[in-house]
């Protein structure tokens, strides 16, 4: 810590002294510029990203050959692949770690994190965050929180495997799995970083879009992804809290003996003397958080996927207002459904009622955002970049995700598909798959403003075409695995009869994941290799209307040199009749665009209307 | 077009890299199989070789993948040399391949619905589970039809407005009308799934009792990684427990000093009369399980400190789901579903459904919790009376002594 405070005041000495050259440490480390920070949260977001997935293909491989050695595993693994053969302790931790690491750090930090840093300032006109030290804390908080949880690879007794949700008594008895020993200490010391990392940046992305906003932009000029981030860091601000205090009272049950969530436990014949708390307790706590966090990886994909869908499809976006609605409608609805995620826990079954109706009128949002899409790319004119092959294939994966959470939303449903691969399956569609497929249209889209480099676009196709395939082959097929009683988090399928069917299906899903994984070379060379040499981006390379694409190339702190543009108009006005091209930035004002303006346009201010009508009456349209 | 160059050069250089790594490596790994000749079982060598050869596979993939990508960027480059319009028109090439994805994924969703949609659980075998699956069969009907639809107008709109430059879109930003609409629809259908998933959610968890069919209990108790199975004894009650009387000898805490405790049985397996309701009580030991039975579509927690409950009734024996699905091994059978440790894989019990009959004669064979060791643990006559109703009198008589050193044990 003190060095972070030592550079910040060399960095802050220069700044007094006017100096505008920047040291190593202060532009690339400890940097307090928006953009920066973007850069690192998204960098830091992909190796974890990679990370994860290669322990998923490290798991896929035990479910396709359980009854195979693999003596290059024990090369990297050691004693927790002894003879080449994952372990069951080692295989719960890889899913749990897995998990842990998509879910927080990869979308929640790596999509949250980035985009949110890159794009508030930028599309809302402002120099910087409101408070760009803390959007620095929040950055190396983060950091800290991924090596203390990558760390605990290096422990004795393995990393956290209770599963991602951690339930107890499962991950606060340290004798009921190695995993729930220093692993877990360490997990959980992570999470408090992680969240403490979430919240700071939750509180500047909300200060500096109430705020910091240039002249012209009220909220309804906004572009989607500043909805999408806004209400999601709300979202945050408001549930992570709860996560931490059920973190901290794990901490005590662990640690200091207190008996929040444990009561009337026997391990073997040894009783435990805590007594009178509830692992129920622990459920509602997590879930609180764990619902709305959901949320939170899937609506600035939805962001995202909105600005790019319009832009490519060269068309406003369908129903903006229904849109922003539809965001604010699943913010508020998300705090009132986490119940769903507990209908066979032995929770009241007149709560599962209650969570039910909460639970498919969620559906309704999510389905006009879906119709929307619809409508936008309807009489379009696409362009497909590989920014918005992601967009569309985030739509599909949305609606096919979206649609089995109806099954599992219905409680009595839910009995006989709770805790088995129907869920996998669900969750990796339209978390998994859409909020990585919006990151990834998000990292194809801005990458230019991020480097001003330009990707290589035939590799963004084939890096798109693989992953899509690849995605739907992985996850589809487990559908049928729950529905046919499959749990998850089984080891091996080979000790029941009438799971053995479903191996020739494991061996397949595995060979699809590992084609997938490969797939996302393309992605990490392309990314790599374009900041250094890609082709130099130009000014605004999608001829997109958003304010970002009007701040300079080359990065400068502060963002414009200058006055701050002003905003005369919302952001998506393609295509609009009228005007000679297909797009007209915020930045244009009506008085310039006489020949598209419309009615509607001015908001029902009388004098605009007027001065429009005298120039249409002195301009009449030509026929053509 | 550098970037191609880029490629080309370094994975060549890579793949020489590799070469030697690779000869390197095998020269090693003899070195070191000679070197420790009785511990290796596994030859690194060949190990280490045949991942070698995957990642060489890998690199040559990429290598043709580059050429590829090469001989495209000449191709465009010399059709600009020669003025003619763009080589490769990618915003069809998408728009082709997106209707081609959307013919063959329907094709492919058709093969899942079909192949490994008939490899699931046979039909419900209980009453409520029919229900569940009736609801199930209504819900993936609606989901379908909307599936498919969505797919058709996603992948069919991607293929017929692909981008030309000389059309505009259309200016379209919002329409009321049609916004209520899509809001509306889908939220009618959402009210009929959510009020019948509602009356069929409280028909499983809130019965009203039939005192004429009262329905049989059964405690089930889990732990890692094992299940026990308590059945009631000729009083129909399953007698109480207290976890702090758990010994090696008596692993579920079982209080003798309860009357209704004294005749309840064990058993290996769950077999239950068809056609009778069974009232599970779920409890657990140490961590959360999940006793899940999916044949019968029950699922519950077991969760330490508190039990939980759930009342089914089996509608088919176990010989008759034999003959339905075709299959003469074909048993029920109840699993754990909530991650809990290492052995989760593999915690598993049999359950026979049979009738009445049959299960009569099968329950008479099944041995008490309660045998000798337990019996002077809790202070209880040792000599074992096989007429229950005759020794009821004075168990009573030495239960009051059985509770005082029960006490006085808990006591210390």
């Amino acid at each position: 810590m003190s060095t972070i405070a030592l550079h910040d005041e060399h960095n802050h000495d220069h700044a007094d002294h006017g100096h505008h050259k920047e040291t190593l440490i202060s532009k690339y480390i400890f940097s307090m510029d928006h953009k920066m920070i973007a850069k690192q949260f998204l960098i830091t977001g992909i190796i974890m990203a990679v990370i994860a997935m290669g322990l998923s293909i490290l798991f896929r491989i035990q479910l396709a050959w359980p009854d195979q050695n693999f003596p290059f595993l024990e090369t990297f693994l050691g004693k927790w692949a002894e003879g080449g053969r994952i372990k069951p302790d080692f295989y719960l931790a890889l899913v749990t770690i897995h998990g842990t690491i998509m879910v927080f750090f990869v979308l929640t930090a790596g999509l949250s994190g980035t985009f949110s840093n890159l794009l508030i300032p930028l599309q809302i006109g402002a120099r910087d965050m409101a408070s760009p030290f803390l959007n620095m804390l929040s950055y190396w908080f983060f950091f800290m929180a991924c090596v203390i949880m990558m760390s605990s690879f290096f422990v004795q007794t393995g990393p956290a495997s209770g599963g991602w949700t951690v339930y107890p008594p499962l991950s606060v008895v340290a004798k009921a799995m190695p995993g729930s020993g220093m692993g877990m200490t360490l997990w959980l010391v992570s999470m408090v970083l992680f969240v403490a990392s979430s919240l700071m940046g939750g509180i500047n992305y909300v200060s500096t879009i109430l705020n910091m906003r240039t002249k012209g932009m009220d909220l309804w000029k906004m572009p989607l992804p500043i909805w999408a981030f806004f209400l999601t860091a709300i979202l945050g601000i408001l549930s992570f809290p709860v996560l931490v205090a059920g973190v901290v009272l794990m901490v005590f049950d662990r640690s200091f003996g207190t008996s929040f969530y444990l009561s009337d436990i026997v391990m073997g014949t040894d009783i435990l003397p805590n007594e009178g708390g509830s692992p129920i307790l622990w459920q509602h706590l997590f879930w609180f958080l764990g619902h709305p966090e959901v949320y939170i990886v899937i609506m600035p994909a939805l962001g995202i996927s909105s600005e790019v869908i319009s832009v490519n499809a060269r068309k406003p976006i369908f129903g903006y207002h229904a849109m922003v609605y539809s965001l604010i409608g699943i913010t508020v609805l998300s705090f009132i459904v986490w119940g769903h995620h507990m209908f066979v826990t032995g929770m009241n079954p007149l709560l599962g009622g209650v969570f039910m109706i909460t639970t498919l009128i969620i559906a309704v949002p999510s389905a006009v955002k879906t119709f929307n899409y619809l409508a936008t790319l309807w009489r379009g004119n696409i362009r497909f970049t590989p920014a918005m092959l992601f967009a569309i294939g985030l739509v599909s994966f949305f609606i096919s995700g979206g649609l089995t959470g109806i099954f599992l939303g219905n409680a009595s449903l839910d009995i006989n598909l709770h805790d088995t691969y129907f869920v996998v399956a669900h969750f990796h569609l339209v978390m998994g798959s859409a909020a990585i497929f919006g990151m990834l249209a998000g990292v194809y889209h801005w990458f230019p403003r991020m480097f001003g480099k330009m990707m290589n676009a035939k590799l963004g196709y084939l890096h798109f075409w693989l992953t899509f395939i690849a995605a739907y082959l992985v996850f589809f097929p487990l559908h049928f695995l729950g529905l046919d009683g499959v749990p998850r988090r089984y080891y091996a399928f080979t000790e029941f009869e009438f799971m053995k069917k479903w191996l020739t299906v494991n061996v397949f899903v595995t060979w699809a994941a590992i084609f997938a994984a490969l797939a996302q070379v393309a992605f990490l060379f392309n990314f790599f290799y374009s900041i250094f040499k890609g082709k130099k981006a130009p000014q605004n390379p999608w001829e997109a209307n958003t304010l970002e694409w009007t701040a300079p190339v080359e990065h400068i702190h502060g963002n414009w040199p200058g006055e701050i543009p002003t905003v005369y108009r919302w952001p998506y006005d393609y295509s609009k009749p009228g005007h000679d091209v297909d797009f007209i930035p915020q930045t244009v004002p009506f008085s310039q665009t006489m020949s598209s303006n419309l009615p509607h346009d001015f908001e029902g201010n009388a004098e605009a209307e007027k001065i429009q009508q005298d120039w249409e009456l002195a301009n009449p349209v030509k026929e053509n | 077009m550098s970037l191609r160059k880029f490629i080309t050069n370094k994975t060549t250089a890579a793949l020489a890299v590799l070469l030697t790594v690779f000869a390197n490596t095998s020269a090693f790994a003899q070195e070191a199989a000679a070197g420790a000749a009785a511990a290796p079982k596994v030859d690194m060598g060949e190990v280490y070789k045949s991942v070698i050869f995957y990642i060489l596979i890998f690199l040559a993939v990429c290598l043709f993948i580059a050429i590829i990508g090469k001989s495209i960027k000449v191709y465009e480059l010399s059709r600009e040399a020669q003025g003619k319009p763009v080589g490769i028109n990618w915003n069809r090439v998408h728009a082709s391949l997106f209707a081609l994805f959307l013919v063959l994924g329907l094709y492919g969703v058709y093969w899942e619905y079909t192949v490994h949609g008939s490899m699931l659980l046979p039909d419900a075998a209980s009453e409520h589970g029919k229900k569940i699956d009736e609801m199930f069969n209504l819900t993936l009907i609606i989901t379908t039809i909307v599936f498919i639809l969505t797919h058709i107008l996603l992948f069919g709109f991607a293929y017929i407005y692909k981008y030309s430059a000389k059309r505009k879109a259309y200016y379209y930003p919002h329409n009321n009308t049609i916004e209520k609409i899509w809001t509306i629809v889908p939220a009618l259908v959402l009210t009929v799934l959510v009020l019948m998933g509602f009356l069929t959610w409280r028909s499983i968890f809130f019965k009203v009792e039939d005192p004429n069919n009262k329905p049989l209990q059964i405690e089930v108790t889990s732990e890692q990684f094992k299940w026990s199975i308590r059945y009631p004894g000729a009083d129909g009650i399953v007698g109480k427990k207290n976890y702090k009387l758990t010994t090696s000898s008596n692993t579920l805490g079982i209080d003798f000093k309860d009357l209704n405790s004294r005749d309840d049985e064990m058993a290996d397996e769950m077999v239950i009369p068809v056609g009778k309701p069974v009232k599970l009580i779920l409890n657990s030991k140490d961590v959360i399980h999940s006793f899940y039975m999916p044949h019968f579509r029950v699922q519950l927690n077991t969760v330490p400190g508190m039990q939980t409950i759930f009342e089914f009734t089996p509608t088919k024996t176990t010989r008759q789901m034999q003959e339905e699905t075709n299959d003469p091994n074909f048993k029920f059978l109840f699993f754990c579903a909530k991650i809990c440790g290492s052995g989760h894989w593999n915690m598993q019990k049999d359950v026979r459904v049979v009738s009445e009959a049959e299960y009569k004669t099968w329950i008479a064979e099944q041995k008490t919790y309660l045998n000798d060791d337990l019996r002077k643990q809790f202070n209880l006559p040792v000599a074992p009376a096989p007429a229950k109703p005759a020794a009821e009198g004075d168990s009573s008589a030495t239960d009051s002594a059985a509770v005082k050193g029960n006490q006085m044990a808990l006591n210390k």
